[in-house]
């Protein structure tokens, strides 16, 4: 007769099945199970203080890697701290499953305690999810779950795991293969399609690559790179995409939209060739839809195939994966003519570059400009949600995919710290620095204790303005500078509040505050070179506005630059 | 704003009807009527929607509803020609004087009298929703005590299942 174990345990076993090797967990009532069974498992358990930076950290693993990142919580309200996380993975489509203890079978609806609803709450923001009601069924569930996760395009999976499945006794198999008669994320090139692109492309004088985070998801920089070298065609990246293509090149636009470069915004709204790689329209890219790149022709390739005709007509829809299509590409001899175009894009680099102006006092763009010298453009950057976002991605300049980890989707504060926390634990031997503002980095910041007690060598950075500065940069362009609960000072403090330096202090992470330019770069040093957790705490300016800027509902023509 | 019908072959699960209904509710498409059955494969249901809006919308309810892992065939109907019924019950009270005359209606129409009393009929009908929405106006006439009506079905007019 073959042994039996308890569900838990077969849950555990089919984790370690998947090549999962670091799970972000927090116990509870509902979930102790789980935990009892992974003290008996090779794979890192690591405790985050709060269940939604355990989700961030997860996907944060999986930002960092590509690989599926997995989180768990307890019932109720450990499942609904897991939300915003989640939701955050749904919207940058990141590979993540999250394991939920739940009430046992038998007590559900009857409003038991701990008890929610978390496959309803969760349904509008995943892949799939599954709520397990026979023991026997976890292998192929774990299987399914991990297969959805991260094939076609990736995002978010939960299984609900009520408390009396997890206790039960069973001696399941666990070759189990997904049986998924409905799902078939893989779609076949076709070699039509190619010749479209291809034909477009000979007959444009102004062809303009827009690509996004598929690029980086599908592993494609290095075709792309070969794609856009060979046929000398101009790239501009979204905020996902930052990285999938070297900046530091000259085809190289940076990035677009809302409070991307004047040049690349240019790029891509006067081309007569958009060649769209795994990105979506996303209205803080595009701005009004019908007026965004309107005299160009097309070309949409994506693996969802629900993302074509959405946002904005495509004229050449591909529906594949942006990998094989740039491979087979770039077997074609594609005759391509576009000097003019390419002196333009050079010219418009030239003409109107990312720029700040130094003041007396240290500006947050400095800084960020400061940390790319010293870290040799090497670090991988993770920021909050904020202004600080924006200039850690304009004055950093990203030569590899996955080197900018940035909420761009759900746009979500306080995503910084577990973030960066996740990836430093998927890639030890590199540098992460979390750039947050200190509105953001106060969601959140229970998570010094996980990177302390857990020897996370993670570098925090605060841009320190003592406002929610996006905001107070609305106000000030578009209410008058009327404060509407964005300073974040205190009346009654004599210094800048909180003191961020103290509060790691507490959690046992050391830090330094810095008010004078004199001191900036030796502070970012010694930082850099301290051996583990470090948290600079530099207080800047707020008067700063993040620059260029598209209003809202304006086209490219509208940009401002100061 | 175009009407259309749209069958929908889904996982024979628990949970598949709400991915669907919040799919149109999260994406502020407009279910107008909805019937779920299984189909002659258990594990299998089918779903017909009737759902309006113009080409954009329609295309992405269509690319959506394809995404759900547990759709396994999406088929809108509107682009071929497809046999379309609604049912009917309806309790319509009733006097010595206009029986006849209701009874005579339901023939017409090719209903049936299903429940008879002293003081009401309940009559049962079939047929697409014209056919259907020109019945109760006649019986309208009367007094109707009840009426209860489902979701439409559909079929392809094709030799072959629907979805070839």
């Amino acid at each position: 007769m073959k042994k039996t174990i308890k569900g838990a345990e077969i849950a555990i076993k089919c984790l370690e099945q998947a090549g999962v090797e670091t799970i972000f967990a927090y116990p509870g009532g509902a979930s102790m199970e789980l935990h009892q069974a992974l003290l008996k498992s090779k794979i890192r358990t690591i405790l985050p203080r709060h269940e939604q930076g355990g989700a961030f950290a997860a996907a944060g693993f999986a930002r960092a890697t590509g690989k599926t990142g997995v989180c768990m919580a307890t019932s109720g309200p450990g499942a609904t701290n897991l939300i915003t996380g989640i939701a955050d993975a749904f919207m940058d489509s990141i590979p993540l499953v999250a394991i939920t203890g739940q009430v046992p079978s038998t007590l559900i609806g009857k409003s038991a305690f701990q008890e929610i609803d978390i496959i309803g709450i969760s349904r509008p923001i995943v892949k799939h999810s599954y709520l397990v009601l026979d023991v026997d069924d976890i292998p192929a569930i774990f299987a399914e779950a991990f297969h959805i996760a991260n094939s076609g395009r990736p995002g978010p999976v939960l299984i609900d795991l009520p408390k009396n499945i997890q206790q039960e006794m069973s001696a399941v198999s666990f070759k189990s293969t997904p049986a998924l008669r409905a799902y078939h994320p893989d779609h076949t090139l076709d070699q039509k399609d190619i010749d479209h692109v291809c034909d477009a492309l000979e007959k444009s004088t102004r062809p303009c690559i827009y690509a996004g985070g598929g690029i980086i998801t599908s592993g494609a920089s290095k075709s792309l790179a070969e794609f856009a070298k060979t046929n000398k065609i101009p790239v501009v990246t979204t905020l996902m995409g930052v990285g999938a293509f070297p900046e530091n090149d000259d085809l190289s636009m940076k990035w677009l939209g809302m409070h991307g470069t004047v040049y690349g915004n240019n790029i891509a709204n006067e081309c007569d060739l958009l060649i769209v790689l795994g990105a979506r329209f996303d209205d803080r890219v595009t701005g009004p839809p019908e007026t965004f790149a309107q005299d160009a022709t097309i070309i949409h390739v994506d693996i969802d195939l629900s993302e074509i005709n959405k946002n904005k007509k495509a004229h050449i829809p591909v529906i594949a994966n942006v990998k094989d299509v740039l491979d087979e590409l770039n077997k074609r001899k594609i005759k391509t003519s576009h000097a003019a175009w390419l002196k333009q894009a050079a010219k418009w680099k030239k003409e109107s570059p990312l720029a700040f102006s130094r003041k007396k006092e240290i500006v947050p763009q400095e800084v960020v400009s400061l940390i790319y010298d010293l870290t040799k453009g090497e670090a991988v950057i993770v920021p909050g949600v904020g202004q600080h976002q924006m200039w850690a991605a304009q004055f950093y300049n990203y030569s590899f995919p996955r080197q900018l980890l940035t909420s761009g989707g759900l746009g979500t504060m306080g995503f910084g710290l577990p973030s960066a926390m996740g990836a430093k634990v998927a890639l030890p031997n590199k540098t992460v620095i979390n750039i947050d503002g200190d509105g953001s980095a106060q969601m959140n910041i229970q998570e010094l204790g996980t990177i302390h007690n857990e020897d996370i060598d993670v570098k925090i950075v605060i841009l320190n303005n003592q406002h929610l500065g996006m905001v107070a940069q609305w106000e000030d362009r578009f209410y008058g500078s009327a404060r509407g609960n964005t300073d974040l000072r205190n009346a009654r403090s004599k210094r800048p509040y909180p003191d961020f330096v103290t509060i790691a202090k507490g959690y046992q992470i050391p830090g330094h505050e810095v008010y004078e330019k004199k001191d900036l770069k030796g502070a970012i040093q010694e930082m850099l070179d301290h051996d583990g957790a470090f948290l600079l705490d530099i207080h800047v300016e707020y008067q700063e506005h993040v620059l260029p800027m598209i209003p809202p509902g304006k086209s490219y023509k509208g940009i401002l630059v100061d | 704003m175009k009407q259309h019908t749209i069958s929908v072959l889904v996982e024979n699960k628990f949970g598949v009807l709400a991915r669907i209904a919040g799919l149109f509710s999260g994406r502020g498409y407009n279910i107008e009527s909805l019937s779920v059955n299984s189909t002659q494969d258990p594990t299998i249901s089918r779903m017909t929607i009737v759902t309006s809006g113009d080409e954009n919308v329609i295309e992405q309810i269509d690319k959506q509803l394809n995404k759900l892992i547990d759709v396994i065939k999406v088929t809108d109907l509107a682009v071929s020609d497809f046999i379309e019924r609604e049912l009917i019950l309806v309790k319509v009270a009733v006097t010595a004087k206009n029986r006849s005359d209701i009874i005579q209606i339901t023939e017409i129409f090719g209903g049936k009298i299903i429940s008879v009393h002293k003081k009401e009929l309940a009559v049962e009908l079939s047929g697409n929703g014209e056919k259907i929405d020109n019945f109760i106006s006649l019986l309208a006439e009367y007094e109707i005590i009840e009426l209860v009506r489902t979701g439409r079905v559909a079929i392809s007019r094709h030799p072959g299942v629907t979805e070839a």
